[in-house]
């Protein structure tokens, strides 16, 4: 589904992504863990096209097409989305405004009808109900006054609603308490359905306690510099990250 | 009154769904910049007694409307052009403009079907259908094109409930009384230069009055219209609410594309006696100029409303996209105890369009309050001022303001400035000032793309949020219009 070719990458002109190689096949759940500063939020702002970064080198193809040819709106409108880490307030206009025209845009764009009002109703209480959301927030202006939490819970609501190919969780556990983060999670394994896929980006292993990663790779300094199974994640919240960057160390020593 | 509720109701879905009216916009051109070919009776050029004795006659004006003007225009004689408001200009000659220009047409219009059909067309292309049988949807128009009150629909149904809607030459005649009692009450032709070039020479204009206890059943609105070149248009709207009264007007104004900046001075004067309420909602869409801000009208306006009686209330909204320059600061001069004044602004300001208004919010009586809201939208080259007085009188215990004022920047050129003034004279005020500037964000439009939403239509979408508060206060139709109207003025913007 989602394949990066040694993907470089600049922001304010400091590289970043130093050649990152990454194959996402549908029903994956992949992991990217790794320190501050290694380049995974950089990795998702990437993906989904945000100018302020810079791609310099590398190729991405997702379902076949050049991804990095596309504009932000259209990449979304492919089918990829990003639960973003800092979620932002957009005030005076209502959630249910904004989903609808997203929504829409994004049906306009595979050649489906828009839905009617009373439709577009009954998905959003059907949606609601999964993250036990209260009905409230669909009239509320996007993410102003809301709790972090809330704001998270938006966002996985977001992607319930607009139905993607291809999620980026970008730190979506970060300032969640324990409750909250078992509502999220639980909205990602029901979305999950072996024709999707996700890329969980996190620091802590906590996460994918809940959300199960069949694939878990290190980011370390703009590169890859381990991948293995969800043990590793384990293996890494045991032992924090410093043996990966001593054996980085040794590896580029050698 | 059903036929009310219904169009509120199907205008409320309307409004829910901005996207249905971003899909409405195609071009960034002035759509309104036709102009009608249609034979009119223009003045020549130059401002003396004779052309205001003139202006009289051709109006059939009684003897004390005559001398009234020409007090004014000796009182204007005297006066100077305003210099203090944040607007550059070349200086107008005020002898190279024309003063009166109407569309040639038979003495009286005794019904629609006598008006020229090329002036039906044109407010037809408008979107103002005059027939009264299209007026299904309850909103009374006068229509005003060039100088002179084209038709006033609606007026026999308003008329079973004492309601008086009609132009302003037509209420001179017909209820002097009213017009001798009212007229530069609120606004004496000694105010201002541009008011007292407006009593000297006003055209024409609207004028309402509700009687004591009646609420005027459908939103009363005038769509106002320059054509002729190289005329200015002074229109004088008078708008009187007795004890208990109520009504919700609108105005409109569109002009066509010239060259040339044309002169547009205008005056609104409201009087609110004893629990009345006046709800006075405008859409100001003035030829703004080209992009290199060529052309365009100069929008010198005086609006002011007395709230005279006790708990009365006059509620000011305005949505400002056109012209090339903008002085306008409707006012509430709050007399009666437990009064209220609201001032609700959007002012949008783009290639190198310049905006200095704002409002005056006057407190006398006890227990005033008043709340003003000013969204001010620059982008392009422009300068968008807004520029407020809050003055607490000695007598005004436990007067209350609240006021807001928010600015948003759309690109690294253009300007916003705040210049707020507060006089306080009684220690039991509270008066309270809420300021912001920000530039569009960045993070907000990458948001909404990366939801599928194109970048045009995010900076709409967060336009329009940002003016929320004051297209709420507009009446239905009118909020679309406005949304419709901002995206246009802002397309193409950022960036």
């Amino acid at each position: 589904m989602l394949s990066i070719k040694n993907i470089q990458a600049n922001v304010e002109g400091k590289e970043i992504l130093k050649g990152i190689n990454l194959e996402v096949k549908a029903g994956e759940v992949h992991a990217i863990m790794g320190p501050n500063g290694s380049g995974k939020s950089t990795l998702a702002n990437v993906l989904t096209g945000n100018k302020s970064y810079e791609v310099t080198g590398g190729e991405v193809l997702f379902d076949g097409k050049n991804l990095l040819e596309l504009d932000t709106e259209t990449r979304a409108r492919e089918g990829m989305f990003l639960a973003f880490q800092y979620p932002v307030e957009i005030p005076g206009i209502s959630n249910a405004t904004f989903l609808k025209t997203a929504l829409n845009e994004i049906r306009k764009y595979k050649g489906e009808a828009e839905l009617t009002p009373k439709q577009f109703l009954e998905k959003i209480k059907e949606k609601a109900k999964i993250l036990g959301l209260d009905e409230t927030l669909i009239s509320r202006y996007v993410n102003v006054g809301f709790s972090g939490g809330e704001k998270k819970r938006n966002e996985i609501f977001q992607m319930l609603m607009l139905e993607p190919k291809f999620v980026l969780l970008d730190e979506t556990d970060s300032g969640l308490d324990i409750d909250a983060l078992r509502i999220v999670s639980d909205g990602v394994n029901i979305y999950k359905n072996g024709k999707n896929a996700f890329l969980v980006i996190t620091h802590y292993q906590r996460l994918l306690n809940y959300i199960q990663p069949d694939f878990v790779h290190v980011l370390y300094k703009g590169r890859i510099i381990k991948s293995g199974g969800k043990e590793l994640a384990l293996e890494l919240e045991e032992k924090g990250y410093d043996w990966i960057k001593t054996e980085e160390v040794e590896t580029e020593n050698t | 009154m059903n036929n009310i509720e219904e169009k509120e109701l199907k205008s409320s879905e309307e409004i829910s769904d901005d996207k249905k009216v971003l899909d409405d916009l195609t071009s960034s051109e002035y759509k309104w910049g036709f102009v009608t070919d249609i034979e009119s009776e223009t003045a020549a050029k130059g401002l003396s007694e004779d052309v205001v004795r003139m202006i009289s006659k051709k109006k059939n004006e009684p003897e004390w409307m005559t001398e009234w003007r020409l007090k004014a225009f000796r009182y204007w004689l005297k006066m100077e052009e305003p210099t203090w408001a944040n607007v550059h200009y070349p200086k107008i000659d005020y002898q190279n403009i024309s003063y009166y220009s109407a569309p040639k047409q038979k003495p009286k219009l005794n019904s629609l079907d006598e008006v020229d059909p090329e002036l039906l067309k044109t407010f037809e292309k408008l979107g103002i259908p005059l027939e009264e049988q299209k007026f299904l949807s309850g909103v009374a128009v006068d229509a005003v094109f060039d100088s002179v009150s084209v038709a006033t629909t609606f007026k026999a149904s308003l008329n079973e409930k004492g309601i008086i809607f009609c132009s302003v030459s037509e209420a001179v005649k017909e209820h002097p009384e009213l017009v001798k009692k009212y007229l530069g009450s609120v606004v004496p032709y000694t105010d201002n230069f541009f008011a007292a070039l407006n009593a000297a020479v006003f055209s024409d204009g609207s004028f309402v009055f509700i009687p004591k206890g009646v609420r005027c059943p459908m939103e009363l609105s005038t769509y106002f219209r320059i054509n002729t070149q190289e005329t200015g248009q002074f229109e004088r709207t008078l708008i009187i609410a007795e004890e208990g009264a109520y009504v919700s007007y609108l105005e409109g104004c569109t002009a066509p594309i010239r060259d040339t900046n044309q002169l547009h001075a205008a005056v609104v004067e409201l009087v609110v006696l004893d629990d009345a309420e006046i709800k006075y909602s405008t859409v100001q869409n003035w030829y703004p100029g080209d992009k290199e801000g060529k052309g365009g009208i100069y929008n010198f306006v005086t609006k002011r409303g007395a709230c005279r009686g006790k708990n009365s209330k006059i509620s000011w909204t305005q949505v400002e996209t056109g012209s090339a320059i903008t002085w306008k600061y409707p006012s509430c001069i709050l007399q009666g105890d437990n009064s209220i004044g609201e001032f609700y602004s959007v002012a949008v300001t783009n290639n190198y369009q310049q905006a200095d208004t704002g409002t005056k919010m006057i407190h006398l009586g006890k227990n005033t309050k008043s709340t003003v809201v000013s969204k001010g939208i620059s982008a392009g080259h422009s300068n968008n001022s807004y520029r407020g007085l809050i003055k607490i009188g000695k007598n005004a215990e436990g007067a209350r303001n609240y006021t807001q004022c928010d600015s948003m920047l759309m690109s690294d050129r253009c300007g916003a400035h705040t210049f707020p003034y507060i006089e306080v004279e009684n220690d039991s005020a509270k008066v309270e000032h809420e300021a912001t500037t920000s530039k569009i964000g960045e993070d907000q439009i990458f948001y909404l793309n990366q939801r599928g939403i194109s970048t045009e239509d995010a900076v709409n979408m967060i336009v329009n949020g940002f003016c929320k508060e004051v297209f709420k206060e507009l009446p239905m139709e009118f909020a679309v219009e406005a949304q419709k109207l901002l995206a246009i003025s802002l397309e193409g913007s950022v960036g």
